[in-house]
């Protein structure tokens, strides 16, 4: 009973209270450059959520055997294998998100999300636990992209997964499928999530380390690691 | 003259109208957290210059008489990215030996920017384009230099905001990135600059 409870909150975390983009903001160049439409932002975030999930298990199951000094090598290499595998599937099966994705599809490998993940939980943990983590934090990335595409799509565009929405209201404000619009969006939406909390998520302090789960880790997020080393 | 045309126009393109943080949103995260202070983003941006160069230039050769012939093409991502980390390795290593005042400059970031998406997103843009290997390489010039320019001009504005009374869940990174926004629309105004000098 007390081990369901404890997979459970390893599950939800990742949805809302240490929700990766929107809390921890890892991954922001994924969440940026694919969310001009809600579509392809869902598309993104399953595609991160597989690959998450199955990095995951493959890491806690092998966490006894990689030598502790080569790991990060070890860890690139496994969650490249697994981007490989999910962009030839993705072409065969799901050729138009497969274009729509694009270059990001292979950057999921440089993704500081799952590096993270793999640091921080994967290799200290169960597989069944880590499993369960990959797929909350999978699925927390997969719904703040579902939400900034959606906002971006509304307005930019004024459709919703193409389904016109605007027509008779207003006329699409172009500029929020564009580049600005990314980041302006996704401003306003951590702004939100920051005033919905009310600093009852947890306290990330400005970019500093303290609050980076990879910081370690983690050579993509190079802004915790550069003022670490600042510091030094 | 005609190549020299080219040249030109990739660099202009990839510095400036395309830029790779501003408008490809590559390499966002360093561009988010280590633009702070002036020295350490012109010390990131020139590490990230010097990396980008030397990946393609590895790259490029790897991909096209390696891979390529043998049908390996689908595994660009995994070697791209072992080559990349090893590179970035052995130069350090190479640089802390023989070359003291460049490691003391560029040192610390070096080993961060292994993993940074813009360097190894410009090498698999390099093949998607089917740029030679000297537009490849001039491509991954302009690409650095347009990450350095965007990291100098938002050190600038990360420094002017530093003064300026935000709203309460505005402070901290909601503010950065729209200042970010503000900044990637001013870039907006390049489009079709090249286009217009160059062809």
């Amino acid at each position: 009973m007390d081990k369901e409870k404890i997979s459970l909150s390893v599950l939800t975390k990742g949805i809302i209270k240490e929700n990766p983009v929107l809390v921890l903001i890892l991954g922001t160049c994924p969440t940026l450059a694919v969310t001009t439409l809600a579509v392809n932002g869902i598309g993104m975030g399953l595609a991160a959520t597989f690959v998450l999930v199955c990095s995951n298990i493959v890491i806690s199951l092998l966490k006894n055997v990689i030598p502790d000094k080569v790991r990060i090598p070890c860890y690139i290499v496994i969650i490249a294998g697994f981007v490989t595998i999910l962009s030839s599937l993705l072409e065969a099966f799901f050729p138009s998100i497969y274009s729509a994705l694009g270059l990001f599809l292979q950057l999921i490998v440089v993704n500081c999300i799952i590096l993270g993940r793999a640091e921080m939980f994967a290799s200290k943990n169960g597989v069944v636990a880590s499993a369960l983590d990959g797929l909350g934090m999978g699925l927390g990335f997969t719904l703040a992209l579902l939400m900034i595409g959606s906002i971006r799509e509304i307005l930019g565009a004024g459709t919703w997964f193409g389904i016109p929405l605007t027509v008779n209201l207003f006329s699409p404000i172009s500029i929020f499928i564009l580049a600005p619009g990314g980041f302006f969006v996704y401003g306003c939406v951590i702004a939100l999530v920051n005033k919905l909390t009310k600093g009852r998520a947890i306290k990330k302090k400005d970019f500093s380390c303290e609050g980076c789960p990879s910081a370690g880790a983690c050579g993509s997020c190079s802004g915790c690691s550069a003022e670490k080393g600042e510091n030094k | 003259m005609e190549i020299f045309k080219n040249m030109m126009y990739i660099l202009m393109t990839s510095a400036i109208v395309e830029n790779v943080v501003l408008a490809k949103f590559l390499g966002c995260c360093p561009f988010l957290g280590v633009s702070k202070k002036l020295d350490s983003a012109v010390g990131m941006s020139s590490a990230v210059i010097f990396v980008m160069i030397m990946a393609t230039a590895v790259t490029w050769p790897i991909y096209t008489f390696m891979l390529e012939p043998n049908g390996l093409g689908y595994l660009q991502t995994i070697v791209f990215i072992l080559v990349i980390a090893a590179l970035v390795q052995l130069v350090e290593f190479i640089m802390k030996k023989y070359m003291k005042p460049l490691y003391q400059a560029l040192g610390v970031y070096l080993p961060l920017i292994t993993t940074n998406c813009a360097v190894l997103g410009l090498t698999l843009l390099n093949l998607e384009n089917h740029y030679g290997f000297l537009e490849s390489l001039v491509n991954a010039l302009g690409s650095g230099i347009g990450f350095m320019i965007a990291m100098v001009l938002f050190a600038g504005v990360r420094g002017k905001m530093e003064s300026c009374d935000f709203p309460e869940s505005f402070k901290g990174i909601p503010s950065t990135l729209i200042a970010a926004s503000i900044v990637s629309m001013s870039f907006m105004g390049f489009a079709d600059v090249a286009n217009g000098i160059f062809r």
